[in-house]
């Protein structure tokens, strides 16, 4: 019997072999996948045992930490709730993070390369004092304003965006996106409670989640009107060129008429009249003039087309992701150009579709003299102890206009304010130039109104630009409560309002 | 049938240390002194757990680890005066896996009441006090086994009676009402209030018993008498009648009562007596044969048929892919447990958090199945695989005494139950590391479970027992005459078959 029981020893043996083989491979060749596995909850509860930095603006903090006596130390708190969150966004302890949250997350979290001298210390110290403040380049009066003014316009519309940035530096003063939702059910440590609240606002069909700032493409209407007279001062017209107008122009089956009967009736109008009526006739021709290149050109050069902009701090060029404006198809099967598809897109419609943020960012170009800065949110990241660390340097962009191009272009948008569509907009001792859109978009739905505007101050000096998009504007002119909020945006941001 | 005729016990074994000659060595200091090396680990560990939950060693670290030193040490005692030669490394082994998993449940206790803030529990009290306890009773059942019986062949006597009483056992709880014998699905227990017990750990011993009698009773017509197919001898199927029904019988329950590891571990125990008894390696064939073709069977049942299968199905998709989101997320027998016991052994790594330092409170049934993935986090790739070598040491020893002990009977039963004690541990450490399917079993001295634990040391006193037998002077050579000599188990233990039938 002894041979069979010594073979037993040798199964015996080889079973053992197998699990040790086999612990070899879940405890050393697979461990640090185990160890940062999403269904880890151990990575979470590590993650909550350092407080996460705070994101500030104006020395208010706008996500911040409470303790808590549960198994996860810190609870992540956004005291001002609905009005900053499509910005900030959220970190919850299950659903993926969003916003500022997201994408300064490691710097947040104390693990960015940033802090590695912090990491070291505390290494030595044995104290963690946990992540790095993020501040932000947010006016906190003018994203107040805002907000207001957006929720309680005089219109009732309950969707829209307003974006406000230093036409000298790309920061962003201000961002808002209608209708907002709270951030703080969604990081509930109770993560049944915050899949509940996150299901219902991806089910609402009015899309909170969505910052539509940066996230919604809606044809821009007449606002299109400032590129492609940027089109037509960088190819030899001037302010005070006639171009063709008149009540009607009929070009390849498509008709262009003026939104009203008095609007450059006459079959010439300079360029500057033009845009300051808001002359639909006279642009369809102009733009059919030029032709799709030099349209779709401009705009490209303003920005139109790159999906590739970001905006959050300029270093590491992480931050809210920009949905790309198109000016969509000109061009017939064949290929030649579509000439109605041309007067149409001119307009501003058609497939012409922008974001808030580019028409902010337009308007901020002519304000700063044909200079596009590249916008941005994080102003400074500060240490665990507050010691700067990182400080945004403004960082030019593109340079879509030359200077005199841009002059021109401000001074006839200085007339939309002071004469034509975007009164509603002036601001008492300021400097305001800007455009209206009124964008037709479904078959009898209301239209979308919209301003893009600039403000000097008594200095000469440009204090902001902005964009305000309201969507489905009922009871007639769409864009004058835009110019409305604009000019409010605007003077708060030059720190003249909002108290 | 009538029980069969029993020897005489051994003349020498009257009069305890008297048997020992001059100059023979029991090694039992060499256990004393292994005991206290183990005890001093368990201590360790227990302070550890203390400094890493609390920030400071109390002095109550100590009590637990004193008390389950203080148990042991008398069981050596009786070890030392009922079982002069026994294997002096079985003890110490035991007593260290014991008093680790002692420690390791009053730490999962320690965890719980701080974070619940409620009052630590006392000495007695909570999972660790309750397997402390468990552990008194089981060492004073070792005791009073190896106290009884001191020739590990009057087992034998009762090898029929002990048959019946493993089937019984077996079926108890499949037979008594749900509300009695369910906990979680699996009908294995007998309760009573906050009292449970599992009566098949126990039938282990008794079925391995009567295995061992009646293969070695009717060997010579099992592997002489026997008819030819396919180039395999088969026995004559009245020869292997009562040993296939009985364990058919414990196989047909245990699927009935879904212990699907339980019924493996008896397979294996049958197929490797039958083994070791013939000597024909056709049995082992024969056996993995059935076993992977009733598992392949079970796996496509499971897949077209449903019903009964659909949960070993179930067991196997989960093996196969424990990661995919909809093995992780289904309603029943989801791969969640696996998942969490595979994540808490993979942040343990290499070295560990350290004992008290990890989070084995995220992997579900920490204190029973998955035992060894929550100290996995805690001692990591090292103190698993110091874990593994002990319960080798402890399988090879019972091995061993098996090969030196001079009757069939002995060697069957101390074989029989060396192995199914290493199969245990490969089948429930396999499952929790997903090397195979998981099925649910105790880690053997580990696991929170008086039921096992118990079943566990009255194995262990067998095998001490037996070992005691193997390693002791052949009496009758004269004990003028010390020193180790040739024992007749050269002969194949012919001349010293003992059972007749």
């Amino acid at each position: 019997m002894n041979a069979p029981l010594r073979r037993s020893g040798v199964v015996i043996l080889v079973l053992f072999g197998l699990l040790f083989a086999n612990l070899n491979w879940v405890q050393f060749y697979k461990a640090d996948e185990y160890r940062t596995h999403d269904f880890n909850s151990r990575v979470v509860v590590a993650e909550y045992e350092t407080p996460r930095g705070v994101i500030e603006a104006g020395g208010q903090a706008l996500a911040q930490n409470k303790t808590t006596d549960d198994e996860l130390k810190y609870l992540r708190t956004y005291p001002e709730g609905k009005i900053y969150a499509p910005v900030i966004g959220y970190k919850p302890v299950i659903i993926g993070a969003t916003g500022i949250e997201a994408s300064e997350n490691d710097f947040l979290s104390g693990a960015s390369d940033k802090l590695f001298a912090d990491r070291l210390s505390s290494m030595f110290t044995g104290d963690n004092p946990g992540g790095g403040n993020v501040v932000l380049s947010l006016n906190t009066k003018a994203q107040e304003v805002a907000w207001k003014q957006m929720t309680d316009n005089q219109r009732g519309v309950t969707k829209g965006a307003a974006v406000a940035i230093d036409p000298g530096t790309g920061a962003i003063q201000a961002m808002v996106s209608m209708p907002s939702y709270d951030p703080n059910p969604l990081v509930s440590h109770d993560t049944e409670a915050a899949s509940k609240a996150y299901n219902a606002l991806v089910k609402d069909k009015d899309e909170p989640l969505i910052n539509r700032a940066v996230g919604a493409t809606l044809p821009p209407g007449s606002v299109f009107k400032v590129i492609v007279s940027a089109a037509a001062l960088q190819n030899g017209y001037k302010t005070s060129t006639e171009i063709e107008a008149g009540s009607v122009y009929r070009e390849g089956g498509a008709t262009i008429r003026n939104s009203e009967e008095e609007v450059c009736p006459g079959s010439q109008v300079t360029l500057k009249e033009a845009l300051t009526e808001s002359c639909n006739t006279g642009f369809a021709r102009l733009g059919v003039a030029l032709g799709a290149d030099k349209v779709k050109d401009t705009a490209k050069a303003f920005g139109f087309e790159d999906d590739t902009i970001k905006v959050g701090d300029l270093d590491s060029k992480s931050g809210l992701s920009v949905a790309a404006s198109r000016t969509g198809e000109i061009a017939n099967p064949d290929g030649t150009t579509d000439t109605a598809a041309l007067a149409q897109s001119s307009l501003g419609q058609r497939d012409v579709r922008m974001t808030p943020l580019q028409g902010a960012l337009m308007a901020a170009t002519v304000a700063n003299g044909g200079r596009q800065m590249r916008p941005y949110l994080v102003q400074k990241l500060l240490g665990p102890d507050r010691r700067t660390i990182y400080t945004a340097e403004a960082e030019k962009l593109r340079e879509p206009i030359t200077s005199g191009v841009a002059d021109d272009l401000r001074d006839m948008m200085v007339s939309v304010v002071e004469n034509g569509t975007g009164k509603r907009a002036r601001i008492e001792g300021f400097t305001v130039g800007g455009k209206t859109g009124t964008a037709q978009n479904a078959e009898g739905a209301n239209p979308h109104g919209w301003f893009i505007g600039f403000a000097f101050d008594e200095s000469g000096k440009a204090v902001s630009a902005v964009c305000v998009m309201l969507e489905n504007v009922p009871g007639g002119h769409a864009s004058a409560e835009a110019a409305r909020i604009a000019g409010l945006i605007m003077k708060a941001a030059a720190g003249r309002g909002g108290d | 049938m009538t029980a069969p005729a029993v020897p005489a016990p051994p003349p020498a074994s009257t009069g305890e240390m008297s048997r020992i000659p001059t100059g023979w060595k029991t090694r039992r200091n060499a256990e004393l002194g292994l005991l206290a090396f183990a005890m001093v680990i368990v201590a360790v560990f227990g302070a550890t757990v203390e400094a890493n939950q609390f920030g400071e060693i109390r002095m109550t670290a100590w009590i637990p680890a004193a008390l389950v030193g203080i148990l042991f040490l008398g069981l050596h005692v009786v070890v030392r005066y009922t079982a002069p030669f026994a294997d002096p490394v079985l003890l110490p082994a035991v007593a260290l896996i014991n008093g680790i998993g002692v420690a390791f449940l009053r730490r999962l206790d320690l965890a719980r009441a701080i974070a619940q803030k409620q009052p630590e529990p006392g000495i007695f009290a909570g999972t660790g006090g309750r397997q402390l306890a468990w552990t008194l009773a089981s060492l004073i059942l070792a005791a009073v086994l190896l106290l009884l019986i001191r020739d590990h062949k009057i087992v034998s006597r009762y090898a029929y009676t002990l048959g019946l009483v493993g089937i019984v056992l077996v079926m108890l709880p499949a037979v008594l009402p749900p509300s009695i014998s369910e906990v979680n699905g699996a009908r294995l227990w007998i309760r009573f209030g906050s009292f449970s017990i599992q009566p098949g750990e126990f039938a282990k011993l008794a079925l391995v018993s009567f295995f061992a009698y009646y293969l070695v009773r009717k060997r010579e017509v099992l592997s002489l008498a026997s008819r030819r197919f396919l180039g395999i001898d088969f026995p004559r199927g009245r020869d292997l009648g009562p040993v296939v029904t009985v364990w058919l019988l414990s196989l047909l329950v245990l699927v009935f009562e879904k212990d699907l590891g339980t019924a493996l571990l008896y397979f294996g125990l049958f197929v490797v007596t039958l083994y070791v008894a013939t000597e024909r390696a056709s049995w082992l064939i024969i056996g993995l044969l059935l076993f992977f073709g009733g598992v392949y069977v079970a796996y496509l049942l499971g897949a077209s048929v449903g019903g009964p299968f659909a949960n070993f199905y179930d067991r196997a998709e989960v093996w196969l892919d424990p990661f995919a989101l909809e093995n992780y997320e289904r309603e029943s027998g989801s791969s969640y447990q696996l998942v969490q016991g595979l994540l808490g052994l993979g942040t343990g790594g290499l070295f560990g958090a350290g004992p008290g330092a990890g989070s084995p409170g995220k992997v579900p049934e920490v204190r029973t199945d998955f035992i060894f993935a929550g100290l996995g986090e805690e001692i990591g790739l090292f103190g698993l695989a110091a874990l593994l070598v002990l319960y080798l040491l402890i399988v090879e020893r019972g091995l061993r005494a098996a090969l030196a002990v001079r009757d069939s009977f002995g060697k069957l039963v101390a074989g029989g139950l060396a192995f199914t004690l290493g199969l245990q541990v490969f089948v429930i450490l396999g499952g929790i590391t997903g090397l195979i399917p998981l099925t649910g079993q105790t880690t053997p001295f580990l696991s929170a479970g008086g039921s096992s634990l118990m079943a566990n040391w009255l194995l262990i006193a067998m095998l001490l027992r037996i070992s005691d037998a193997a390693r002791q002077p052949v009496t009758g050579a004269g004990p003028e005459r010390p020193g180790p000599k040739k024992a007749p188990t050269q002969l194949h233990g012919a001349m010293t078959e003992v059972i007749k039938p």
